[in-house]
C-alpha cells in the first residue's frame, strides 16, 4: 500500500520552474530514496511534501488524504516529519530543550518519555550530552539531534534530506545503520541523498531525479547495477 | 568635597536605574520583535504612547486604581499590537526588508497622527495614583515612584523570562526567532507565534507608557519617538534579539543618562544615548551579550 503519493507536482521559485511534474510514490513500512546531484530538485521535492513550499499543480497524498498546500505545522501532527538537510537543530538549546520541541505537538506526557527513551537508547550520545548546548556538538552529533527530535513526534512517515552530508564515512556507516533500525521499528522512510552508493544499497524503492525531472525508477538493487546509474552517480 | 561627589554618584545611580528600567521594558519589545521578524519595528515607540494614553483614561475617566490601569493598559496595548501585525506587517512577510521598515514608520505616523485627532496634541496630565512620597535613605532621596517603577519593572522583567525559557509558548518564540522553517516542522504555528510576541512586547511597552507617566506626570502624543529610539539604543547596546541583553542595555542607558544629567548637564542627556549607540556600533556592533554562534555544517 502507498502511504504517500505525490502526482505530477510542479514546483517554482520566483520565475524558476525547479520542480517539472514529477510523481512518486512511497510504500509503507519500506525505505524509498530520491537520489541525484546538486540541484537536481531533490530538497525541493520533500520541502514540497512536508509542506515548506506549495506546489503550484499537482497533488499530494498521505495516508489517504489530501495534503497538497497544508502548511507544514498540520503536516507534522498527522504524522509526516522531515528531517532536514543541514540538520538545523535549535544551536542556541540545549539538546534537551531540541527534543522536547520535537514533541511540540504532543500533549501525552507518558508515551513522550516512552520516545525520549527510545531517542537515547538509538542515540546514547545525546543521553551523555543532554543539557550540552546544539550548537556545540560535532556535525555528526547534530545529525542525530536532528533525527532524534524528529522522532520525537513519532512520525509514521520520515523525511531524511541529506543525512550524510559532511560526515566522515565511519559516521556515515552508522548513520545508515540507525536509518534502518528507524526503519526496522515501524517507521517508513523517504531519504534524499547524495551519497547514491549507501542510499540504494538499504533502499526498497529508488528514484533518479535530475533537474526537475524522475528520469529513472526502480528497485534499490535495480538501480545500483543500472549502468546509468554507475556512469552517473556511482564513479563509473 | 570627595563625599559629595560620592552622594551625587549615588543619587544619580538611584534615578538611573529607575529610569533604566523603563527603557529595558520597551527595549525588550524592540528585541523580542526583532528576534522573530528581524524588523525594526519603528512603531514601538508609539505602542508605548498608546500604552500611557489607555493608562490615562482609566485612572483619570474611569478611577482605576494604579494595578489594574497597569493591566487593562498592557491588554489594550497587546491587542493593539496584534492588529498592527496582522493588518500592516503580515501581508509584508516575504517583501523586502526595506520595504516592512518603511511600513513600520508608517504605522508610527498614523499611530500619533490618529492619537493627535481623537485626543488633542495638547499634553494631558497624568493623575498622581500615588501620594508621592519621599524617603530619606541615609542621605539619598528615594520617591515612592522611583519604587513603583523599578519593583513593576523588575516584576515584568521576570516574568517575561519565565513565559520565554519555561512555556510552550516562550519555546515555540525561541525556536521560531532561531529557525523558522526548523520550527515550523516542528509543529509550530508560525504565525500565531509572531502575534504573540508583538502582543507580549507591546504589553511591556504599554507598561512603560503608564510607568512613565506617573513618572513625569505628563504625556503627549510624541512622546514615543525619543523614548523609542533610546529604547532602539538599548536593545542595540545589549545585542538585539537577546532578551537579557535588552534589560541590561535599558539599565546601563538610563544610568548613563542620570550620570551626565547631573555631572555635566541635563542638555546633553540624549546625545549622551546616542554617543553609545555609535561606540557599540563602532566597536561591538553584536552588542555586549551578543555572540556568534557558529554554525556546523
Amino acid at each position: 500500500m502507498d502511504m504517500l503519493t505525490v502526482e505530477d507536482i510542479n514546483v517554482y521559485y520566483g520565475a524558476i520552474h525547479a520542480i517539472k511534474g514529477i510523481s512518486l510514490s512511497v510504500a509503507k513500512g519500506g525505505i524509498t530514496t530520491l537520489i541525484g546531484s546538486n540541484g537536481a530538485g531533490k530538497s525541493t521535492t520533500l520541502h514540497t511534501i512536508s509542506g515548506l513550499l506549495k506546489p503550484k499543480t499537482g497533488k499530494i497524498t498521505f495516508e489517504g488524504q489530501d495534503i497538497t498546500g497544508k502548511p507544514a505545522h498540520k503536516i507534522v501532527g498527522m504524522g509526516l516529519s522531515q528531517v532536514p538537510e543541514g540538520r538545523h537543530v535549535f544551536a542556541n538549546m540545549t539538546v534537551m530543550e531540541n527534543l522536547d520541541l520535537g514533541a511540540y505537538l504532543r500533549t501525552d506526557k507518558e508515551e513522550i518519555n516512552k520516545d525520549l527513551t527510545d531517542v537515547f537508547t538509538k542515540f546514547p550520545r545525546l543521553l551523555e550530552r543532554k543539557d550540552q548546548i546544539a550548537g556545540t556538538l560535532s556535525g555528526g552529533e547534530q545529525q542525530m539531534l536532528a533525527m532524534g527530535r524528529a522522532l520525537m513526534s513519532r512520525p509514521r512517515l520520515m523525511l531524511l534530506d541529506e543525512p550524510s552530508m559532511g560526515l566522515a564515512p565511519l559516521l556515515v556507516q552508522e548513520i545508515f545503520n540507525i536509518i534502518k533500525e528507524i526503519n526496522d521499528s515501524g517507521t517508513t522512510v523517504l531519504l534524499v541523498e547524495q551519497n547514491a552508493r549507501m542510499a540504494l544499497s538499504i533502499a526498497d524503492k529508488a528514484y533518479v531525479l535530475e533537474t526537475g525531472n524522475i528520469t529513472l525508477e526502480g528497485t534499490g538493487k535495480e538501480l545500483l547495477n543500472s549502468e546509468a546509474v554507475q556512469k552517473a552517480y556511482l564513479g563509473g | 568635597m570627595e563625599s559629595g561627589f560620592l552622594h551625587q554618584l549615588v543619587q544619580q545611580l538611584i534615578n538611573g536605574i529607575s529610569l533604566g528600567s523603563i527603557y529595558a521594558l520597551i527595549a525588550l519589545g524592540y528585541t523580542m520583535i526583532y528576534g522573530i521578524l528581524k524588523l525594526i519595528n519603528f512603531a514601538h515607540g508609539d505602542i508605548y504612547m498608546l500604552g500611557a494614553y489607555i493608562g490615562f483614561v482609566c485612572t483619570s475617566i474611569l478611577k482605576l486604581s494604579f494595578l489594574p490601569a497597569l493591566i487593562v493598559s498592557m491588554i489594550g496595548a497587546a491587542l493593539a499590537g496584534m492588529v498592527i501585525e496582522r493588518v500592516a506587517y503580515r501581508p509584508m512577510r516575504n517583501a523586502p526588508r526595506i520595504a516592512i521598515l518603511i511600513t513600520a514608520i508608517g504605522v508610527s505616523f498614523f499611530l500619533e497622527n490618529v492619537m493627535i485627532l481623537f485626543a488633542s496634541p495638547q499634553p494631558r496630565t497624568f493623575p498622581a495614583v500615588f501620594t508621592a512620597t519621599v524617603y530619606h535613605v541615609g542621605a539619598w532621596v528615594v520617591n515612592s515612584q522611583q519604587i513603583v517603577i523599578l519593583v513593576s519593572a523588575l516584576v515584568l522583567m521576570v516574568a517575561l523570562t519565565y513565559i520565554v525559557n519555561q512555556t510552550r509558548a516562550g519555546k515555540a518564540m525561541r525556536a521560531v526567532s532561531f529557525d523558522a522553517d526548523a520550527a515550523r516542522l516542528m509543529g509550530i504555528d508560525i504565525d500565531s507565534t509572531i502575534s504573540m510576541t508583538f502582543a507580549l512586547g507591546s504589553a511591556l511597552a504599554a507598561a512603560g507608557g503608564v510607568l512613565v507617566g506617573i513618572y513625569y506626570n505628563s504625556i503627549d502624543p510624541l512622546m514615543g519617538m525619543v523614548p523609542g529610539i533610546k529604547a532602539f539604543v538599548a536593545a542595540v547596546l545589549g545585542g538585539i534579539g537577546i532578551i537579557p541583553g535588552a534589560m541590561l542595555g535599558g539599565i546601563i542607558l538610563g544610568v548613563v543618562e542620570a550620570l551626565v544629567s547631573g555631572f555635566i548637564s541635563s542638555t546633553f542627556r540624549d546625545a549622551a544615548a546616542f554617543a553609545i549607540l555609535i561606540i557599540i556600533l563602532l566597536f561591538k556592533p553584536q552588542g555586549l551579550m551578543g555572540k556568534n554562534i557558529r554554525e556546523k555544517v
